[in-house]
This record gives C-alpha cells, sequence and structure tokens, in this order.
C-alpha cells in the first residue's frame, strides 16, 4: 500500500533499484542500525487523504474564537496585506528554493534580498543591513551580542519600556554568557534617563531602547546617543517599520544598531509567526553583523550580480567562532517584507504611518473621555498608548474579550503597580465604527 | 534585471489605502519626525508584479527543478500545507496572553500540543517545545537546556565543554558557544564516523553534552551510537541529537531509545515545510523528563480538563527563545503534512529517502571517488578528487548541473571530506529523474576527463555567469545607493 503518494516508485522500479544496489530488499539498507536499537512502536494516527487533511485543519482553525476586533499589538500589528504580497511570494519559485549558495541559479532570490537590504537601510537611515534574522526579540538578542563584540565590554543596559517578550529572549540568549544586563524600570511609561545616566560607565557596550515603546510612548533618543557615544558604549534601537513613515529614523537618531519585526511588513499575525527580524548598522560594524548578508558584484563579463558575501563571518566557516549560530533565517518573511514596502511606496508609507497616527489618536480622545479613564503617558504617541483605568485591566480585558474585542494588553503581567494600565493598539484597518463600538463596550464593562 | 528601485517614477503607488474616516491628528513635534520619506520603490501594481514574477524565473526551486542539496533535505512540498497555513492567518498570538485568553485559542494551542506529541513519539522524548525558529535556534535552546540542567544540579562552573565530532554542522559548535560553552572536536575514523577512542579520551567529567548528528554528515549510521551515549552519561554528560538528518529513520530508530536527551527537528526538512529562499524554517526541540523543567516559557500544557493552558510562572525555565510560540504558519505545515502521512506515511518516507540515495550511490561510485564505500542513510558523499588530477574541482561539476537544469547537491561540505558533493535525492523523486540526474553526472565526470575546460566555463546557460566573489566581499555594496 501506498501510505506517501508523495513517494512515486511503482513496485517495480523499486525492485529494479534494489537489484541495482545488490540488496533484497529496503529492509536491508537498514542493516546499518544495531538490531537492539531498532524502535519497537511507532504510535502515530494513520494517514488521510488531501480532502481530509484540509478538512481537519479547517476544524482546528474554527476551534479558535473568530472574528475578534483587535487592539491588541505588543509586537505583533493587525495592518493590511496587499493580494499582491501572498502572490508573489507564494511563487514557487521563490518558495520551495534554499539558500542562494549557488548564486548563478538563485538571481531572483539574491537580488530580491539586496532590495531588501536596501529598503532595510532607507527605512532605517543606517548604512548596512543583513538579509534578516528570526524575529524582532532574537534580533534584540543579536544586537546586543553584536555590541558586545564591537566594543569588548560586557555590560548592556535595558530600558524596561522595551518589549518584556524582547527583554526576556536578550536575558535568556545572554544567561551564559559572562554578561551583565541591566534594566531600569520605567518612569510614566517612558526611559528614567537619570537612572540611565547614572549607569553609563565605560563598562557598558550598548544601551537597547524601543521606539514606539511598549507603552506606546514616542520618544526622542537623539541627545541620548550622544550621551551613549560619550561612554564609548553603543545605542542599539528597537523599532516599529510602519512608523518609521512618519517618526525620525534611527540615522537621524544616531542609533548604532536598529533592530526590530518585520511581521507588520505584510506577514499576517498567524498566531505569533513566521515573521522576521530586521538589523541594520553603521558601516564600519559590518563584520559584525550576524546571519547572511548579500552583496552587489559582476560576473565574468562584467554583468552585474549579488552574492553571499562576507561568509568568513558565519558559522559554516568559522564554526565556534561565528558572530552567530543562525543559518536558515526568514527569507520568505522578508521577501514578503520587501513586496509589502515597495506595493506600498515612499508616499505610501507615510500615509499609511500618518493614516495609523490618526485612528489612534480619535480612539485616544474617545476612550479618554470615559470617566474615571485617562491616558498614562504625556508624551506623543504612535498607534498605541496606555490607558489608566479606574479598575483592574485584567478584568475589564475579560468582559470585553467576551464581547469579541481584545481590548488591549493589560500591563500587570509585566509591570510591578501596573494592573491598571491598558495599552491599546489602534492600525489602520479599525474602522470608526470598531473604534466606537470599542469605546461604548469598554464604558459598559466600566459601570459593571 | 533592474532593481525596483531603478524602475521607481515619483509619485506612483503600487496599493490604494483606505481613506480615513476620522479627523487628522494634530501633528507631532518637528524633532519626533523623520526629514525626508524613506526611499522607497514607487511602482505600479503591475511593475510590482512584473519585476517579482521575473526575478522568481531566476531562480531553481524544488517545484521547477531536481535539488539534491544535500543535508537539506529539498523535498516535495504538498500545496495543500499552503492552504492550510493561511487559514490561521488571522489569529493574533497576544490573545492566547491575555486574561482568559486561551480559552479562546484551543484550536491553535491544541494544534501545537498535538505536534509536541506527535514529534516526542517520532523522536523518543517525553516534551516538546516549539518555541525554536529554526535547526540552529533549537540547538542553541536545547544547549541551554543542558546548561540549566547542570547548573540545577550545581555543576555550572565544573561543566565547560560540548563535544562535536569534525564531521558537525557548523551551527553544533556555534550553537554551543552561545550556550557558554567551550568546543572539543573528535576526528572521524576512516569507518564514517567520530572515531571512538579519540572521544573515549576526549571524555572527562567536564564534558556538559555530545552533539551528535545521526545519521552523520556523511550519510552514515554510527553503530557505536549508544556506546557513545553511555560513555558520555557515564561523565554525567547529556546526549544532543541533531535532527537534520531525521529524514532518514522514522519509524526505524527513535534517538530517545538510543540515549539521546535532548533532539531539535528541522521541520522544514523532514516534515514538508518549504524551504522559502533561506528560511523560515522551525526547528522545535525534545527532550528526556530530567529537562523538562528548564523548557521555554510560555510552555503549553494540557489541563486534567482536557483544554489546553500556558505556563507562565516557572523560575526554573531558560525563559523566552522567541517572542511568542514559534513559527506558527510553518508548524501548521508540518501538521498537515504529518497527519495526512501518518505513521505508514512517514516509515515510507524514510525507507524511499534511503533507498534513493543508496541507488544514486551506486551508480555513481564508479565515476567518483567514494571515500566511504558502505550502505548509506538518506544521502551520500563524493569526492572529486579523481575529477581533481585533470584540473576540476566540485565548484565546476556543481556549475556543469547548473548548465543541464539541475540545482548542485551540496559541494564543500561535509569539510572532511576533500572535494565534497553531498548528493541527498529525498523520496519525493522518481526512478526517471534520478537516472536523468546520474547520466548527467556521469557526463560531468567523463567531460572533466576529455575537456576540463568546459567545466570551468560553465554556466553558460544562466543570466549571469560566475561571480566575482572577492570584489563582493571587498566592496561590501550591501545597498543600493541613490
Amino acid at each position: 500500500m501506498n501510505d506517501s503518494h508523495y513517494c512515486p516508485h511503482t513496485p517495480e522500479e523499486i525492485q529494479e533499484m534494489l537489484s541495482a544496489i545488490g540488496v533484497a530488499s529496503v529492509e536491508e539498507l537498514f542493516a546499518p542500525i544495531p538490531a537492539a536499537l531498532r524502535a519497537t512502536t511507532f504510535n502515530l494516527p494513520p494517514g488521510m487523504s488531501e480532502f481530509e487533511t484540509f478538512g481537519r485543519m479547517q476544524a482546528i482553525a474554527g476551534e479558535n474564537r473568530q472574528g475578534m476586533i483587535n487592539f491588541i499589538g505588543g509586537g505583533f500589528y493587525d495592518h493590511i496585506i496587499p493580494a499582491a504580497v501572498d502572490h508573489l511570494s507564494g511563487r514557487a519559485e521563490f518558495y520551495t528554493a534554499y539558500t542562494p549558495y549557488q548564486p548563478e541559479c538563485s538571481q531572483g532570490t539574491l537580488q530580491a534580498l539586496f532590495e531588501y537590504q536596501t529598503a532595510i537601510c532607507r527605512l532605517t537611515g543606517l548604512d548596512v543591513s543583513n538579509a534578516s534574522l528570526y524575529d524582532g526579540g532574537t534580533a534584540c538578542a543579536e544586537a546586543a551580542m553584536m555590541a558586545l563584540r564591537v566594543t569588548g565590554r560586557n555590560k548592556i543596559v535595558i530600558d524596561g519600556c522595551v518589549s518584556p517578550f524582547s527583554r526576556q529572549v536578550l536575558k535568556t540568549y545572554l544567561f551564559n554568557l559572562d554578561v551583565q544586563v541591566v534594566e531600569i524600570a520605567p518612569l510614566n511609561g517612558l526611559l528614567n534617563r537619570a537612572e540611565l545616566a547614572a549607569l553609563l560607565d565605560e563598562s557598558v557596550a550598548a544601551v537597547l531602547v524601543q521606539n514606539p515603546n511598549f507603552f506606546g510612548s514616542v520618544e526622542d533618543f537623539t541627545a541620548l546617543a550622544d550621551q551613549v557615544h560619550g561612554a564609548g558604549a553603543l545605542l542599539i534601537g528597537s523599532v516599529y517599520p510602519i512608523a518609521l513613515g512618519m517618526l525620525k529614523s534611527p540615522g537621524e537618531t544616531g542609533i548604532d544598531i536598529a533592530v526590530g519585526d518585520g511581521q507588520c511588513l505584510g506577514n499576517p499575525l498567524s498566531f505569533g509567526g513566521p515573521s522576521f527580524g530586521f538589523i541594520a548598522a553603521k558601516k564600519s560594524f559590518i563584520r559584525n553583523m550576524p546571519g547572511r548578508i548579500v552583496g552587489e558584484t559582476v560576473d565574468r563579463n562584467g554583468k552585474r550580480g549579488y552574492v553571499l558575501t562576507l561568509q568568513a563571518r558565519e558559522q559554516h566557516i568559522k564554526r565556534h567562532k561565528a558572530t552567530s549560530n543562525i543559518c536558515s533565517n526568514q527569507g520568505l518573511c522578508a521577501l514578503r517584507g520587501l513586496i509589502f514596502l515597495s506595493a506600498v511606496g515612499k508616499e505610501g508609507l507615510a500615509d499609511l504611518a500618518q493614516l495609523n497616527r490618526d485612528k489612534a489618536e480619535y480612539a485616544k480622545a474617545q476612550l479618554a473621555a470615559l470617566p474615571g479613564v485617562s491616558v498614562l503617558q504625556s508624551a506623543a504617541t504612535f498607534n498605541e498608548f496606555t490607558l489608566l483605568l479606574p479598575k483592574k485591566a485584567d478584568d475589564l480585558v475579560t468582559l470585553l474579550l467576551a464581547r469579541g474585542i481584545a481590548a488591549g494588553v493589560p500591563l500587570g503581567s509585566y509591570y510591578a503597580g501596573a494592573e491598571n494600565c491598558l495599552v491599546v493598539t489602534v492600525t489602520e484597518k479599525r474602522t470608526k465604527k470598531e473604534i466606537d463600538l470599542f469605546v461604548k463596550e469598554l464604558e459598559v464593562a466600566l459601570c459593571n | 534585471m533592474q532593481l525596483i528601485y531603478e524602475q521607481s517614477v515619483p509619485g506612483r503607488r503600487g496599493v490604494r489605502l483606505p481613506a480615513s474616516d476620522v479627523p487628522p491628528a494634530a501633528a507631532l513635534p518637528a524633532t519626533l519626525l523623520r526629514a525626508e520619506r524613506a526611499g522607497l520603490a514607487e511602482v505600479s501594481e503591475l511593475d510590482l508584479v512584473r519585476h517579482f514574477t521575473n526575478l522568481s524565473r531566476r531562480n531553481f526551486s524544488v517545484d521547477t527543478n531536481f535539488y539534491p542539496l544535500g543535508s537539506c533535505t529539498m523535498k516535495y512540498n504538498a500545496k495543500v500545507l499552503e492552504n492550510s497555513a493561511a487559514l490561521f492567518a488571522p489569529y493574533h498570538p497576544m490573545t492566547a496572553l491575555l486574561p482568559g485568553g486561551v480559552e479562546l485559542c484551543q484550536g491553535t494551542l491544541g494544534m501545537l500540543y498535538d505536534l509536541g506529541q506527535m514529534l516526542a513519539e517520532i523522536t523518543g522524548m517525553d516534551e516538546v517545545t516549539t518555541q525554536p525558529l529554526a535547526g540552529a535556534h533549537g540547538e542553541m535552546t536545547g544547549i541551554m537546556l543542558v546548561a540549566a540542567y547542570h547548573a540545577a544540579r550545581g555543576n555550572r562552573a565544573k561543566k565547560k565543554y560540548v563535544v562535536v565530532p569534525d564531521s558537525s554542522h557548523g551551527t553544533n559548535p556555534a550553537s554551543a558557544a552561545i550556550a557558554g560553552y567551550e568546543i572539543i572536536t573528535v576526528p572521524t575514523a576512516p569507518y564514517g564516523d567520530m572515531d571512538l577512542e579519540l572521544f573515549k579520551k576526549a571524555m572527562t567529567d567536564e564534558v556538559a553534552a555530545v552533539m551528535m548528528t545521526c545519521p552523520n554528515t556523511l550519510g552514515l549510521f554510527n553503530p557505536h551510537i549508544k556506546e557513545i551515549s553511555d560513555i558520555a552519561h557515564s561523565h554525567d554528560a547529556l546526549m544532543y541529537y541533531d535532527g537534520a538528518n531525521l529524514n532518514a529513520i522514522m519509524g526505524k530508530v527513535k534517538p530517545g531509545d538510543v540515549g539521546f536527551d535532548v533532539v531539535h527537528v528541522n521541520l522544514h526538512k523532514t516534515f514538508g515545510t518549504p524551504h522559502g529562499g533561506g528560511g523560515p524554517g522551525s526547528g522545535p526541540v525534545g527532550v528526556k523528563k530530567a529537562l523538562i523543567p528548564f523548557l521555554p516559557q510560555p510552555r503549553i500544557v494540557r489541563g486534567d480538563d482536557g483544554t489546553l493552558q500556558l505556563e507562565v510562572t516557572n523560575p526554573g525555565s531558560i525563559g523566552r527563545t522567541a517572542n511568542f510560540f514559534g513559527n506558527f504558519g510553518v508548524m501548521v505545515k508540518a501538521y498537515a503534512y504529518m497527519i495526512m502521512l501518518g505513521g505508514g506515511g512517514l516509515i515510507q518516507v524514510s525507507e524511499q529517502a534511503v533507498l534513493n540515495a543508496n541507488y544514486i550511490k551506486e551508480k555513481l561510485k564508479a565515476y567518483y571517488d567514494l571515500p566511504y564505500d558502505m550502505t548509506c542513510m538518506h544521502e551520500c558523499v563524493f569526492s572529486a578528487s579523481k575529477q581533481l588530477a585533470h584540473g576540476v574541482h566540485a565548484i565546476d561539476i556543481a556549475k556543469f548541473l547548473i548548465d543541464k537544469g539541475y540545482h548542485p547537491p551540496t559541494v564543500y561540505f561535509p569539510m572532511i571530506v576533500k572535494e565534497a558533493i553531498m548528493i541527498e535525492p529525498t523520496e519525493t523523486e522518481s526512478k526517471a529523474v534520478m537516472d536523468a540526474f546520474i547520466e548527467v553526472m556521469i557526463e560531468a565526470a567523463l567531460t572533466a576527463e576529455s575537456n576540463p575546460q568546459a567545466l570551468h566555463d560553465a554556466p553558460l546557460t544562466m543570466p549571469i555567469s560566475r561571480l566575482d566573489e572577492t570584489k563582493a566581499a571587498r566592496e561590501q555594496n550591501v545597498c543600493c545607493v541613490g
């Protein structure tokens, strides 16, 4: 019986192949595995048809609550995805290829990655980008490790306003290395600059900030960059690409290494992945960058072409001395990011950013007008802001979930004493009608 | 081909955005704003579609070409897997982390849990975390679990080394280094596996883990694997299984039965999810019971009432290794693949993968040097040493294959084989495809003798010829200026 119809051989072909090999059965080919080690059980369900498989997957998807109206972010954002993104990234020549080790038959992937790197450089205002990392959290960790290599120092200072998930990932990555990680507790949803100033000394390799931060606050870190550089350290900025349609770029700010999550650029929410992480830096740090980098060159006839370059940094050459262990990255998601940015375009990204801010400001004003509700930060915000509620945010969120609204991310689990704080995200996809409904439902919940 | 930026025309757009239905917000202070718009492309939707469609046509891929890239398991990626992943596009990961949110995510959490259970059965492990985002990320997570295990037993300072064979993937030592370990590399013996005597000498109580790929990167199953794991355990070292080559052994042998304590699985290799031109992959990690307390958070557990819950407060955990639940969309595809093939189908996958590799090995060994001439598993490693006598390198043979419409095998890996040519056909290729490939490989070997220059000149049929890699590394043009 042919359990896997993806294995195409007929019994006759199998016989011919066995004869050519000189064995009597397929089982004989497994003789190198000592008999005593052979599996005695393999308790997996029997297979099914393609039709039944898809039906099962539909049923599983159906077990999740359908049609939630999302006012949640926390690193993943519900943005529009132009139809062309799915269709073009769905070209099998892209998605069934692998790492472009053989450039002559991989120019499609290589040129696309070069264009992606260009988009990231232009978005961040920095000189060099790699061909993607896993996600925003691991990109923070890779940037920190990069700063440790560049400076030869051993302390990383993190603003507590950085996503708690990214901070946790960074700490997991650095836990076994001889590195000290110091966190600064937020001050009203902003970086506590006085505490940072007190911490900056010659042991600090880098300071990690996020803009907009987890509370949604937008800060200008230009003066901070000078201060950090004055101490001989690097400034790492985790940024939100959609916001870069409007906000001061890392390059303009003086940030040395910019990182972030590229999910918002044409990648579906998909329960948290796959997305991609990006990393861009000043040119002088290129040899300390992690992961694949595509470079431009010429062929034997002087024709322009693209190759993986500076591979001497990487694990397949340098092994334990590599700049990172990363091998497979998130190439297809980065391609989606490039297609998204190219579809939206130069003017479109600015408009998209404006639309996000307009919607969020509208929602902020409506919500803050509810009795007992105020906005935590006096600082500017982009498409997220933190509400200070008269009740526990957890309870209100639970009530609104039952009404089909994911009202925001309650901060009580992430910050001490923040039980009444709720981070609300409003993207361009949320309509005025949905926002008004949210305001109404919150008002009802507050009265309960 | 032009870059997309070279096709830009100011003001052109590839998508229309929704009109605003709210009043415009007050402007932000200038100090917070960027001075100029980011220099993204400005193209029409048709320009965009043509550009990327034409770019895609400059790729070889599994769907267009035989792609026997050794160690990467470039099997066919079933189309229904793509359709399945699309079903899950709207689900926000934060929903599960909201108070009361897990109840709304029972489908997605349940699928992750069931996928973990199936992977545990295949690998002989007790629990699996799906959080790691790729194979190397799984390795790093796995070795961090090892480090946490030793630390919990008061041996953090004592355990300093991770042992790897010299045939290992470069990611193994690189991942172990992030987990804080120094590396001891053990050479390969003439019989094609890690030298057992040298391994014994390398083993001390200071070794934290031994990382093995089994079958190894030569495509050989290590007959001493149980002895190696017994020796490792006698020194209180854990056994790490690099699952890159799991495609060879499903249902035949379970790493857990052989003494492995931690495994990572490459879903994009063994479980039929596409490689995406360099990811996304997915690298779930399975562990034996003793390591469960250290698994990453949030950990998905099944409650007494059968519902799925998230454990988020375990002080022993190594923490988070990624922001959410891993590359979920990739796991959807792997899960669909596994339930579709079932246990019987997965066994057949391994059997035919091994059959195909041995067939190619037998057919080509008269033409290419086979340094380890024995029954292989899912891949075989030749050397172009015979051809080198005529001045032809493995890379020249690779480029000749490109002209003939084949993606080349992996070349120059494993590093222990001079001029290595590592061929992994996978189970999804037909005999006819392999026979045609074999003919071309023979033609390459004969051409190496009769006309080596023809191989040096290849490829001639691609949009570009061989590229100047030195120039790329020297000039470091990694972003389009202007």
